[in-house]
């Protein structure tokens, strides 16, 4: 059959380019994290096996410690408020109003999702300044003193934070849209006549029949979060100290500044790890709180 | 519509949406007019919300500070060869997982889709290390190359092929139409808007990364613009802001005209991932 041996040629023909890509770039990566975080290899030297030295050190490294911290609180933070002003907005655009409005704010709440994270980061670096940035400026019109948003521990937080809600809750927001649009409009009605409205319909309608999509959104919002670098990268170094110095920021840094690629791997692994950890912790939770129509 | 405004619910939930497109346009908004200050006034404050006085200077000292040209022509380069790419193998690869039968297919469909799971700086040592070793450190090729085969392109395009209908390939088929051909003169100018959703996704994401042209680009004459541009606000002072924002801006250009003109491929491709 000559069209099965065309056919089989044109298959692996096809597959190549992306299999061997996946396989060069992705599979042997991974591997190659695997064998490299039981080494120590600063590339000059040759690598020496050091067996789980680099894991053990890791649990008592003052930095990746803290980083660790930081991360956590920065996607607890980061993702619920994402999410909940991501939702707030999406049943707001999704009541009655003109279509050309409802076109403008959709598209305006999308929009910082195509800028760049260090573009942004740049600009708002400039926002937040102590002395001349605009933030402080309008926070003097009504009496308040100027905040060190970059130089203070606590505040160099709130502002990676905020800098990066800024710039992802249209993600959120965009699921939320669609898993709303979706809800059919006889389960407003009926539910209107048992009475729910405003809150109540909220919360006994429209969140249980959102919820797969609240799911969806939420493992993806907390997959990017663990994996931030950009923006306190730009905005603050992981500075002021190590305050907002986070994992990837210390994969980064173990990796490329100080030459300790072993290291860095394990790094990469542990966070790997706890991206599969909390995704299937939330697939289990999900199973009692989601509502499949 | 002024009768619905006195309703007090329809009233909060027009000025929460309004504060809220407020709070995300003014900060471009801002970077826009302060970029056409004189550098000298780019930090006095009230900040200027509307360009009366427009002064471009900034923007002729942008392209002095740095060499915008050249940064414009490395990204683009690294951005239109990695998004041609992915568009075609993405297409080829999809379509075969798509609609041809061969031993292992679902073996290797799985493994292409456990990848996606991996986050880039797992695997970036590694990667580095290829890089080296292949002898393609500094060189743009170093974010090309491995940039082109995409799980997600992959899983995308299959999507889209399965979406299309059957009969048309067994028709091409009985007609005596080759694999080939079935592919080329049916299928793929079908899946065109399948990859543009390839293209323009990946067009986004690889004119705005950050992350790996900081580690692989070590000569200046290969940053990319995002890379340039941090550095230059390293590099200068708060003196000249209007000038680091007059290139925040220039950066920011072809995002919005995706976002003008391939909004609808982006969403579209974002919320597939979503639903995966």
């Amino acid at each position: 059959m000559r069209t099965d041996r065309r056919s089989r040629l044109m298959t692996w023909l096809f597959l190549a380019p992306t299999m061997i890509g996946v396989g060069i770039f992705v599979v042997v990566p991974i591997v190659g994290s695997l064998l490299l975080a039981f080494f120590r290899w600063d590339i000059i030297t040759s690598p020496r096996f050091v067996g789980l030295a680099n894991f053990t050190e890791l649990a008592t490294d003052r930095t990746v410690g803290i980083s660790f911290l930081n991360t956590a609180v920065f996607v607890a933070v980061a993702v619920l408020a994402q999410l909940c002003i991501a939702m707030l907005l999406a049943v707001l655009v999704q009541s009655k109003m003109p279509s050309w409005m409802r076109v403008f704010f959709r598209s305006t709440f999308f929009f910082p999702l195509v800028l760049s994270a260090a573009s942004v980061s740049i600009l708002m670096k400039y926002l937040f300044n102590e002395s001349y940035g605009v933030i402080n400026w309008a926070l003097s019109l009504v009496g308040i003193p100027a905040v060190p948003w970059l130089t203070s521990p606590q505040w160099a937080m709130v502002v990676v934070i905020a800098v990066y809600v800024w710039q992802n809750f249209g993600f959120s927001f965009l699921l939320f849209v669609g898993g709303l649009s979706a809800i059919p409009g006889d389960v407003y009605e009926a539910g209107a006549i048992d009475g729910a409205t405003g809150w109540r319909r909220f919360r006994h309608l429209t969140l249980p029949l959102v919820s797969p999509t609240v799911l969806v959104a939420s493992v993806m919002a907390i997959i990017t979060a663990l994996q931030v670098f950009d923006q306190p990268y730009v905005l603050t170094r992981g500075g002021p100290g190590d305050s907002t110095r986070t994992v990837v920021m210390v994969i980064y840094e173990s990796a490329f500044r100080q030459l300790e690629f072993g290291r860095a791997s394990a790094i990469g692994l542990v966070l790997m790890l706890l991206i599969m950890l909390v995704t299937a912790a939330q697939f289990r939770l999900a199973r009692r709180f989601v509502f499949y129509q | 519509m002024i009768r619905r405004l006195k309703n007090p619910t329809t009233l909060a939930t027009y000025a929460v949406l309004l504060v809220a497109a407020a709070l995300t346009l003014g900060p471009v908004w801002w970077t826009f007019t302060t970029s056409l200050r004189p550098a000298a006034e780019s930090f006095s404050l009230p900040p200027s919300f509307f360009p009366l006085d427009p002064d471009f200077s900034s923007y002729a000292a942008v392209f002095e500070q740095i060499r915008v040209p050249l940064l414009v022509l490395n990204s683009g380069l690294v951005t239109l060869l990695i998004a041609g790419g992915q568009m075609i193998t993405a297409a080829m690869a999809g379509y075969v997982f798509a609609r041809m039968e061969f031993r292992g297919k679902n073996a290797l469909f799985a493994i292409v889709l456990s990848t996606m799971m991996v986050p880039a700086q797992v695997t970036i040592v590694p990667v580095f290390m290829l890089i080296r070793g292949m002898g393609l450190s500094d060189t743009l090729l170093a974010l090309i190359i491995p940039a082109i085969p995409t799980a997600f392109g992959t899983f995308l395009m299959r999507q889209y092929f399965l979406g299309l209908p059957l009969e048309l390939g067994e028709a091409a088929a009985i007609d005596g139409a080759s694999p080939w051909r079935t592919f080329f003169s049916i299928y793929a100018p079908l899946a065109l808007p399948g990859m543009a959703i390839v293209g323009v996704l990946a067009f986004n994401f690889h004119w705005n990364e950050f992350f790996r042209p900081l580690i692989f680009m070590i000569s200046e004459e290969n940053y990319t613009l995002p890379l340039g541009l941090v550095t230059l606000q390293g590099n200068l002072g708060t003196g000249s802001i209007s000038i680091v924002l007059a290139g925040v801006i220039l950066s920011m250009i072809p995002a919005v005209v995706v976002f003008l003109f391939g909004q609808r491929y982006l969403r579209e491709g974002l919320t597939a991932g979503a639903s995966k």
